[in-house]
């Protein structure tokens, strides 16, 4: 086993570990820190799959915004010291068993198809292509994003400001 | 599994995937479900990316993954906006005590 399957290896594993103390953990402050691990070993997936781009996007928007939003929604809304509610969970066995049954559909599903391979995987520079494609065939797409954007943000400042009556 | 196969790229976002329905199926706290939709959407973009790299050869996927980057980024601050303004008005975030629609 050389070195790139060992950090691959590595990789999954805190991935994994980390997106099941969100789904598990008690205390909510754990579940949001852990998946700060969840995004980064997301990240390091892409690295694997030769996606440095969307790697280096991940990094500033999952960990460096919406981690940073969830955190600051936990800590708005919550009394950080009643750890035994924060975080309740109910009907965890039927989820349990609906989630083991589809688990197990998709990764039997994953085993047994035949996938069609490309006949040599590259990995290349992708970021001055993504750029080509973002101002020439993905144009419209790319300035709706633009329009959304401004959307959610107008809308998220309308819904949490406080109103303020005479 | 090993880094050179799309399937064991599948069977993460595979697990990812359940893990996030789990999230949202059993969580309580309106937070904890939207962190549950970041798993999932994450899980997503595992496979954009992957079968974009292993199959396709162009970056397609990849530019899927970052337009969803994109749209988890809104639905986050819209959601999370939405929280606060529960919390302010019930003084909790337990999505089974917003329930005034229902009377």
């Amino acid at each position: 086993m050389d070195v790139s399957t060992a950090v691959f290896y590595l990789i999954c594993l805190v991935t994994v570990v980390s997106a099941g103390m969100v789904a598990f953990s008690r205390n909510i402050i754990y579940s949001a820190f852990s998946l700060l691990g969840t995004f980064m070993g997301v990240a390091g997936i892409y690295v694997f799959l030769g996606a440095d781009f969307v790697a280096a996007v991940q990094l500033l928007i999952y960990v460096g915004g919406i981690l940073v939003l969830i955190l600051f929604a936990v800590m708005l809304t919550h009394r950080i010291t009643d750890v035994e509610i924060t975080n309740r969970a109910a009907g965890r066995v039927p989820a349990l068993l609906v989630i083991g049954v589809f688990i197990y559909l998709l990764i039997q599903t994953v085993r047994e198809t035949p996938w069609v391979k490309a006949k040599e995987v590259v990995y290349a520079a992708t970021t001055a292509k993504i750029g080509d494609s973002f101002l020439y065939e993905y144009l419209l797409p790319f300035e709706l994003a633009s329009l959304v954007l401004l959307g959610a943000m107008i809308g998220a400042v309308v819904l949490s400001r406080k109103e303020i009556k005479e | 599994m090993s880094p050179n196969e799309l399937s064991s790229f599948l069977i993460i976002g595979a697990i990812l995937f359940s893990l996030g329905m789990f999230t949202v199926l059993t969580r309580r706290n309106a937070i904890s479900v939207l962190m549950g939709v970041e798993l999932i959407l994450n899980s997503a973009n595992i496979n954009y990316v992957a079968f974009s790299h292993f199959s396709s050869g162009n970056h397609a996927g990849q530019i899927y993954a970052i337009f969803v980057i994109m749209l988890a980024a809104a639905e986050a601050a819209v959601g999370l906006a939405i929280v606060l303004a529960i919390f302010q008005l019930f003084h909790t975030i337990d999505v089974e005590a917003a329930e005034t629609l229902k009377d």
